[in-house]
């Protein structure tokens, strides 16, 4: 004992014994946690017949999707109904992202207005609806708001060709022409010299002090070309496509399904209520001499808002707005309780088509973790960010 | 030559009464003048729509004919006073907590004795209320009142610290209560299978609460901890499970659980729900209560070492208490989350409220088209706890003197 460890601490009480002895443990623990869990999945396999493999992918999957972003049919492979699933969950969490971000910033922004009315409405809409569980917000839109609109004949018709059916929302939509492709180019050599402009007028804006109209030139720029485009490419480059009404539904122009409308709104509306109280409490955060110094420096409230108070803000404010982001993004997995066919639900159905769980489950929480660390780093990027420009 | 007279200049204008106020707080300029007038006339014509569907149009005779379900789903009804008597248990808790304390608990108090009061003197027509049920109900009023007017009597002997033991002990007689145990003449077994309804959600939302608080605490030593393997294994465990939605854990533990099992061992569906909900919840328990350590001052601990405190002591005397004071309102947050987050078992087939509205009330011909009616109620039967939650959180934070961040 002496000869090991030179000291006269007795073994039970040396801290590098005591450390080492934990970590063993702890990995013996684990271990035979894992070792356990896996021979019985092994055996259940076994037993069952079940390969763990993800071969399976490659088989025909057979089963139809009700929406589809990317071109899916019961001939294509699970693989690719997997990969469509997840397409319809990017498709709702971004437009959700927008959405709920708009709506979240001016609800943050009218709860500390100084206009009472305005600020009481913004703050019971938060209470309101922060409060109210995701899945019930989603059945009550679901079950209790589009499934009872009129049905398609009587459907509703909003100012515009927009009709609101129990079939989906069906609105008018620009389809491209064969002359799309040629203004598109147009587009591109507009935005290129609109940004090259922007970098010429802020410099010389720099150099001279005087007002450059950073902004408006590029903007003019931009729609002067595109515009100009337009008309000298020939036929025009985008046709108006109405919604007409057949003989089992509307075609024509876009539609919004149900599933898609009741799902993208609950997230919108939920999303929202915690995106107005971030937007809220990052703007409170910006200390009030700073408004101040700036109105002493004789700012106008617009320059004291976008110069001072909304960059400092958003260090306070990014943070949070990302993990609502990825919540987001995670609690579009309700859709399976609506029918929408995110990345969930077309797992859920790979599982009972070919009745592999767990790859398919590993699948499942591969794509999740992918999202999340997707998020996480864009989150790391911005933090490295700020740090670097504010110090 | 003029002199300005001091005594000729105006006092300035004065904000004070309705014409001011009205002044400052809705017509300060043109364009908030302006959002007042389309708001009142918005918020007039939505409300008037409003009360006119839910008076006059809405059919609530599915919420009326089954506030039994809704309260307990499928509980036995010869086994309903297990119910009552945790209800009276909690009231009396509430009434001393209203004693010791005041504040909110005496806010909470009356409301849950208007509450009860309520219940009994609803419309006799509701029919699925009988009237020893009202009275099981009004009862509660009587004990709120008894357990404060105890606080009044015996006073000191009833000490803040004993309550917070009576709470927590409480949560166990409660379970043991409403399951009962097998064989037992005078407490039968209940089965996880029978509980429904608002017991349900209430029992998955205390068990997940009770049992993710001193994991999640673990787990975030674990993280902060310097031994590299623990830690190595708390973080893969915290962001595995802070990156899936909670539906994926509650599928897996239905769907996969019994794979990695023996097939000797079954658990309990309910059971299973537990299981996934707490884990869940622990890893973002786990992420708050590290924010609460990154906060405590390094000098703390090195003072504590100084006086020659252990490290086990100077984490749980010094470290911890200061921790969780600091993080308490991301703490509740969490609950509430979690409280909100118990919905999703329907998605496995349980029957908590919502479960029991979807599949028994809805799936019922007789109620199918009352789809809004349903989950209105059981919205805002949600809200009633979630927002209570919130409220005592931010008044718990004002008394503790800490800042929501």
């Amino acid at each position: 004992m002496r000869l090991l460890w030179h000291s006269d601490i007795p073994l039970w009480h040396d801290a590098r014994v005591l450390r080492a002895t934990a970590q063993i443990v702890s990995v013996i623990i684990v271990v035979s946690i894992v070792v356990f869990a896996a021979s019985n999945v092994l055996s259940a396999a076994h037993d069952r017949n079940l390969s763990l493999g993800f071969g399976f992918l490659s088989e025909e999957a057979g089963f139809p999707i009700a929406e589809s972003v990317v071109d899916y049919d019961e001939a294509k492979s699970f693989r690719y109904a997997f990969y469509a699933g997840i397409m319809n969950t990017l498709k709702v969490a971004l437009i959700g992202i927008v959405a709920a971000t708009a709506l979240g910033v001016v609800l943050g922004v009218a709860r500390i207005s100084t206009n009472w009315l305005v600020s009481k409405a913004a703050g019971l809409y938060i209470e309101i609806f922060r409060n109210i569980p995701l899945l019930i917000q989603l059945f009550f839109w679901y079950f209790g708001v589009f499934l009872l609109l009129p049905a398609v004949e009587n459907a509703i018709k909003w100012p515009g060709p927009i009709y609101i059916s129990n079939r989906g929302v069906f609105a008018v939509w620009a389809s491209p022409t064969s002359t799309f492709g040629p203004w598109l180019l147009f587009l591109l050599g507009g935005l290129i010299l609109a940004v090259i402009a922007r970098f010429a007028l802020v410099r010389v804006q720099a150099l001279t002090g005087k007002h450059a109209y950073t902004t408006i030139i590029p903007l003019v720029i931009f729609s002067l070309i595109s515009l100009l485009g337009w008309f000298l490419v020939g036929d025009t480059p985008l046709a108006q496509e109405t919604p007409v009404l057949g003989r089992f539904n509307f075609v024509g122009g876009i539609r919004f399904t149900p599933e898609f409308a009741a799902l993208l709104l609950g997230l919108v509306i939920y999303t929202a209520s915690f995106i107005a109280e971030i937007v809220r409490s990052g703007i409170q955060a910006v200390e009030k001499g700073q408004v101040e110094a700036s109105r002493a420096l004789g700012l106008t409230e617009f320059q004291t808002l976008r110069a001072v108070v909304i960059p400092q803000s958003m260090r306070i404010i990014i943070p949070p707005l990302i993990s609502q982001y990825l919540n987001l993004t995670k609690n579009s997995s309700l859709a399976l309780t609506i029918g929408y066919p995110d990345l969930f639900g077309v797992g859920r159905i790979i599982i009972n088509q070919a009745g592999r769980a767990i790859p398919v489950f590993a699948l499942i929480m591969a794509a999740y973790l992918a999202m999340s660390l997707t998020y996480a780093a864009i989150g790391n990027l911005y933090n490295h960010h700020v740090r670097f420009v504010g110090r | 030559m003029m002199t300005t007279n001091p005594d000729t200049i105006l006092p300035p204008q004065t904000d004070a009464g309705a014409i001011g106020w009205v002044k400052t707080n809705l017509m300060n300029s043109w364009y908030n003048a302006l959002f007042t007038v389309v708001m009142l006339v918005v918020g007039i014509l939505f409300l008037q729509m409003a009360i006119g569907w839910a008076v006059f149009s809405a059919d609530w005779s599915a919420v009326t004919s089954n506030l039994k379900l809704f309260a307990v789903g499928q509980y036995p009804q010869e086994e309903l006073w297990r119910v009552g008597v945790v209800l009276f248990m909690l009231s009396s808790l509430l009434g001393v907590t209203w004693g010791v304390w005041g504040g909110v608990a005496r806010t909470f108090a009356l409301v849950a004795i208007g509450g009860a009061v309520a219940m009994v003197i609803l419309p006799l027509s509701m029919d699925d209320l009988s009237i020893e049920g009202r009275l099981w109900i009004g009862a509660n009023a009587g004990f709120i009142a008894a357990g404060y007017y105890l606080v009044q009597t015996i006073g000191g002997a009833i000490t803040p610290k004993r309550v917070i033991w009576a709470w927590l002990s409480s949560f166990f007689i409660a379970m043991v209560l409403i399951r009962g145990f097998q064989g037992l003449p005078l407490l039968p077994l209940v089965g996880t299978n029978q509980w429904g309804g608002l017991l349900l959600t209430f029992n998955l939302a205390l068990v997940g609460i009770v049992a993710c608080f001193p994991l999640g605490v673990l787990l975030a030593l674990g993280r902060r901890s310097n031994l590299p393997v623990i830690s190595l294994f708390s973080i893969m465990f915290i962001e595995l499970v802070r990156g899936v939605p909670l539906i994926t854990l509650l599928f897996m533990t239905q769907v996969i659980l019994p794979l990695l099992l023996p097939e000797s061992i079954q658990v309990d569906r309910v059971l299973r729900a537990f299981l996934a909900i707490t884990l869940f919840s622990a890893a973002y328990m786990a992420e708050n209560v590290r924010g609460g350590l990154q906060a405590v001052s390094n000098s703390q601990v090195e003072a504590a070492k100084a006086l020659g405190l252990s490290g086990r002591h100077t984490m749980v005397f010094i470290v911890l208490p200061q921790a969780l004071k600091a993080v308490i309102p991301a703490i509740v947050g969490q609950f509430i989350a979690l409280f909100k987050d118990t919905t999703l078992v329907v998605v496995v087939g349980l029957l908590d409220i919502v479960g029991i509205g979807k599949s028994i009330v809805l799936g019922n011909v007789e109620w199918v088209s009352t789809q809004r009616e349903v989950y209105l109620f059981i919205a805002a039967t949600f809200w009633v706890f979630t927002y209570s939650m919130s409220y005592a959180s931010r008044k718990l934070e004002n008394a503790l003197g800490v800042k929501r961040h």
